[in-house]
Protein backbone atom coordinates (compact mmCIF):
# COMPACT_ATOMS: atom_id res chain seq x y z
CA UNK A 1 0.00 0.00 0.00
CA UNK A 2 2.77 2.40 0.40
CA UNK A 3 3.97 2.06 -3.03
CA UNK A 4 0.36 3.37 -4.19
CA UNK A 5 0.24 5.96 -2.09
CA UNK A 6 2.26 8.59 -0.61
CA UNK A 7 0.08 9.38 2.94
CA UNK A 8 1.57 5.74 3.80
CA UNK A 9 4.54 4.23 5.25
CA UNK A 10 5.18 0.51 5.98
CA UNK A 11 7.20 -0.73 8.44
CA UNK A 12 8.07 -5.12 8.57
CA UNK A 13 9.68 -5.80 11.75
CA UNK A 14 11.03 -8.53 12.94
CA UNK A 15 9.83 -9.28 16.21
CA UNK A 16 12.64 -10.86 17.91
CA UNK A 17 14.93 -8.38 17.53
CA UNK A 18 12.84 -5.67 18.49
CA UNK A 19 11.64 -6.63 22.09
CA UNK A 20 10.41 -3.30 23.50
CA UNK A 21 8.32 -2.42 20.54
CA UNK A 22 6.72 -5.80 20.38
CA UNK A 23 5.99 -5.45 23.91
CA UNK A 24 4.12 -1.81 23.40
CA UNK A 25 1.88 -3.58 20.92
CA UNK A 26 1.80 -6.82 22.52
CA UNK A 27 2.75 -9.12 19.85
CA UNK A 28 2.63 -12.57 21.07
CA UNK A 29 1.71 -14.10 17.57
CA UNK A 30 2.58 -13.18 13.99
CA UNK A 31 1.93 -11.33 11.75
CA UNK A 32 -0.05 -8.77 13.56
CA UNK A 33 -0.29 -5.57 12.17
CA UNK A 34 -1.05 -2.32 14.05
CA UNK A 35 -2.01 0.84 11.62
CA UNK A 36 -2.06 4.32 13.34
CA UNK A 37 -0.97 2.97 17.12
CA UNK A 38 -4.33 1.56 17.43
CA UNK A 39 -6.43 -0.39 14.79
CA UNK A 40 -4.72 -4.32 15.24
CA UNK A 41 -5.02 -7.28 12.70
CA UNK A 42 -3.58 -10.67 13.65
CA UNK A 43 -2.56 -13.16 10.78
CA UNK A 44 -2.35 -12.78 6.89
CA UNK A 45 -5.43 -10.94 5.75
CA UNK A 46 -7.34 -10.49 2.41
CA UNK A 47 -6.49 -6.79 0.88
CA UNK A 48 -10.67 -6.28 1.32
CA UNK A 49 -9.94 -6.80 5.62
CA UNK A 50 -6.69 -4.80 4.85
CA UNK A 51 -8.37 -1.81 3.44
CA UNK A 52 -11.20 -1.52 5.83
CA UNK A 53 -8.91 -1.18 8.75
CA UNK A 54 -7.40 1.34 6.73
CA UNK A 55 -10.02 3.54 6.69
CA UNK A 56 -10.83 2.53 10.60
CA UNK A 57 -7.50 4.60 11.31
CA UNK A 58 -8.22 7.15 8.75
CA UNK A 59 -12.07 7.74 10.15
CA UNK A 60 -10.04 7.64 13.61
CA UNK A 61 -7.67 10.18 12.89
CA UNK A 62 -8.11 14.17 13.02
CA UNK A 63 -8.83 16.09 10.76
CA UNK A 64 -5.84 18.12 8.96
CA UNK A 65 -5.31 21.15 10.87
CA UNK A 66 -6.93 19.63 14.35
CA UNK A 67 -5.37 18.37 16.79
CA UNK A 68 -6.27 15.16 18.65
CA UNK B 1 30.81 -18.08 2.55
CA UNK B 2 27.85 -16.13 0.53
CA UNK B 3 24.48 -15.93 2.58
CA UNK B 4 22.11 -16.47 -0.55
CA UNK B 5 22.95 -20.10 -2.11
CA UNK B 6 23.87 -20.25 -5.51
CA UNK B 7 20.92 -21.37 -6.37
CA UNK B 8 18.67 -18.94 -5.31
CA UNK B 9 21.03 -16.39 -6.51
CA UNK B 10 20.29 -17.60 -9.98
CA UNK B 11 16.58 -17.31 -9.38
CA UNK B 12 16.54 -13.95 -7.73
CA UNK B 13 18.81 -12.59 -10.56
CA UNK B 14 17.12 -14.09 -13.25
CA UNK B 15 13.37 -12.37 -11.34
CA UNK B 16 15.23 -8.92 -11.35
CA UNK B 17 15.96 -9.60 -15.13
CA UNK B 18 12.00 -9.76 -15.45
CA UNK B 19 10.44 -7.50 -13.16
CA UNK B 20 13.08 -4.77 -11.56
CA UNK B 21 12.19 -1.37 -14.32
CA UNK B 22 13.96 1.23 -12.77
CA UNK B 23 16.30 2.01 -10.46
CA UNK B 24 15.76 1.30 -6.41
CA UNK B 25 18.36 2.15 -3.94
CA UNK B 26 18.48 0.17 -0.82
CA UNK B 27 18.88 2.37 1.75
CA UNK B 28 20.63 0.81 4.90
CA UNK B 29 20.60 2.20 8.34
CA UNK B 30 22.87 0.00 10.57
CA UNK B 31 25.51 0.59 13.52
CA UNK B 32 28.93 -0.82 13.41
CA UNK B 33 30.02 -2.83 16.53
CA UNK B 34 31.92 -0.26 19.37
CA UNK B 35 35.65 -1.39 20.82
CA UNK B 36 33.86 0.18 23.64
CA UNK B 37 31.04 -1.00 25.84
CA UNK B 38 28.53 1.69 26.27
CA UNK B 39 26.20 1.43 29.23
CA UNK B 40 22.69 1.10 28.10
CA UNK B 41 23.47 0.92 23.97
CA UNK B 42 22.45 -2.44 22.68
CA UNK B 43 24.90 -3.75 20.15
CA UNK B 44 23.46 -4.72 17.02
CA UNK B 45 23.26 -8.41 16.08
CA UNK B 46 22.05 -8.41 12.92
CA UNK B 47 23.42 -5.58 10.98
CA UNK B 48 26.47 -7.20 9.71
CA UNK B 49 24.59 -9.85 8.53
CA UNK B 50 21.82 -7.78 7.24
CA UNK B 51 24.76 -5.56 4.95
CA UNK B 52 26.34 -8.69 3.72
CA UNK B 53 22.87 -10.31 2.58
CA UNK B 54 21.80 -6.63 1.04
CA UNK B 55 25.36 -6.62 -0.25
CA UNK B 56 24.44 -9.89 -2.23
CA UNK B 57 21.03 -8.86 -3.00
CA UNK B 58 21.98 -5.32 -4.69
CA UNK B 59 24.96 -7.38 -7.01
CA UNK B 60 21.91 -9.31 -8.69
CA UNK B 61 20.72 -6.27 -10.63
CA UNK B 62 22.58 -3.33 -12.14
CA UNK B 63 19.21 -1.71 -11.40
CA UNK B 64 19.92 -1.74 -7.38
CA UNK B 65 22.13 0.12 -5.40
CA UNK B 66 22.67 -0.13 -1.92
CA UNK B 67 23.58 2.82 0.12
CA UNK B 68 24.94 2.51 4.00
CA UNK B 69 24.55 4.92 7.05
CA UNK B 70 26.48 3.52 9.91
CA UNK B 71 24.92 5.50 12.74
CA UNK B 72 27.74 4.70 14.97
CA UNK B 73 30.05 6.81 12.76
CA UNK B 74 27.38 9.26 11.49
CA UNK B 75 25.02 9.22 14.43
CA UNK B 76 22.74 11.99 12.55
CA UNK B 77 22.21 10.00 9.67
CA UNK B 78 18.81 8.56 10.37
CA UNK B 79 17.08 12.11 10.93
CA UNK B 80 16.54 13.28 7.48
CA UNK B 81 14.85 9.74 6.79
CA UNK B 82 12.89 9.30 10.28
CA UNK B 83 14.68 6.28 11.65
CA UNK B 84 15.64 6.00 15.04
CA UNK B 85 18.30 5.19 16.28
CA UNK B 86 17.78 2.61 18.06
CA UNK B 87 15.87 0.84 15.61
CA UNK B 88 18.75 -0.87 13.58
CA UNK B 89 19.38 -2.83 11.01
CA UNK B 90 16.78 -0.35 9.18
CA UNK B 91 16.30 -0.68 5.27
CA UNK B 92 14.19 1.89 3.33
CA UNK B 93 13.44 1.29 -0.42
CA UNK B 94 13.41 4.07 -2.74
CA UNK B 95 12.24 4.61 -5.98
CA UNK B 96 9.36 4.91 -7.62
CA UNK B 97 7.14 4.42 -4.66
CA UNK B 98 4.63 6.98 -3.47
CA UNK B 99 4.78 6.11 0.56
CA UNK B 100 7.57 4.39 2.77
CA UNK B 101 8.78 1.00 2.44
CA UNK B 102 10.95 0.04 5.49
CA UNK B 103 11.99 -3.20 7.05
CA UNK B 104 13.08 -3.41 10.56
CA UNK B 105 15.52 -5.86 11.22
CA UNK B 106 17.37 -8.44 8.95
CA UNK B 107 14.68 -10.15 6.19
CA UNK B 108 15.29 -13.28 6.24
CA UNK B 109 13.31 -16.49 5.97
CA UNK B 110 9.91 -15.64 4.39
CA UNK B 111 10.55 -11.93 4.66
CA UNK B 112 13.49 -12.18 2.04
CA UNK B 113 10.76 -13.62 -0.91
CA UNK B 114 8.89 -10.36 0.44
CA UNK B 115 12.24 -8.30 0.05
CA UNK B 116 12.49 -9.12 -3.77
CA UNK B 117 8.98 -8.90 -4.55
CA UNK B 118 8.78 -5.28 -2.62
CA UNK B 119 12.02 -4.21 -4.77
CA UNK B 120 9.84 -5.09 -8.13
CA UNK B 121 6.49 -3.34 -6.65
CA UNK B 122 9.10 0.11 -6.03
CA UNK B 123 11.29 -0.38 -9.16
CA UNK B 124 7.57 -0.05 -10.92
CA UNK B 125 5.95 1.96 -8.73
CA UNK B 126 3.19 -0.60 -9.21
CA UNK B 127 1.55 -3.69 -6.99
CA UNK B 128 -0.99 -6.04 -7.93
CA UNK B 129 -3.68 -4.42 -5.39
CA UNK B 130 -7.04 -3.83 -7.03
CA UNK B 131 -8.38 -0.83 -8.51
CA UNK B 132 -10.53 0.19 -6.08
CA UNK B 133 -7.76 -0.24 -3.33
CA UNK B 134 -5.15 2.05 -5.23
CA UNK B 135 -8.10 4.60 -5.95
CA UNK B 136 -8.89 4.83 -2.13
CA UNK B 137 -5.09 4.71 -1.39
CA UNK B 138 -5.11 7.53 -3.73
CA UNK B 139 -7.79 9.68 -1.78
CA UNK B 140 -7.13 8.90 1.83
CA UNK B 141 -7.56 11.94 4.11
CA UNK B 142 -4.55 11.34 6.83
CA UNK B 143 -1.40 9.61 7.10
CA UNK B 144 -1.24 5.65 7.47
CA UNK B 145 0.79 4.30 9.16
CA UNK B 146 0.93 0.46 8.83
CA UNK B 147 3.26 -1.90 11.42
CA UNK B 148 3.61 -5.54 10.32
CA UNK B 149 5.64 -7.30 12.77
CA UNK B 150 6.70 -10.65 11.53
CA UNK B 151 9.05 -13.77 12.37
CA UNK B 152 12.07 -15.16 10.22
CA UNK B 153 10.30 -18.65 10.51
Amino acid sequence: MAVESARVTADVIEANEFPELSARFQVSGVPKIIINDRIELLGAQREARFIEAVRQAVAGAPAEGQSS
Amino acid sequence: MPIISPGNADQVRSYFAQHLQDPVTIRLFTRSRSLLVIPGQRECETCEETEELLREVAALSPSLTLTVHDLRTDPGAGVPYGIEPDLVPAIRLEGKQRGAVRYFGIPAGYEFATLIQDLADVSRGATSLGTDTIAELGALSADVHIRVFVTPT
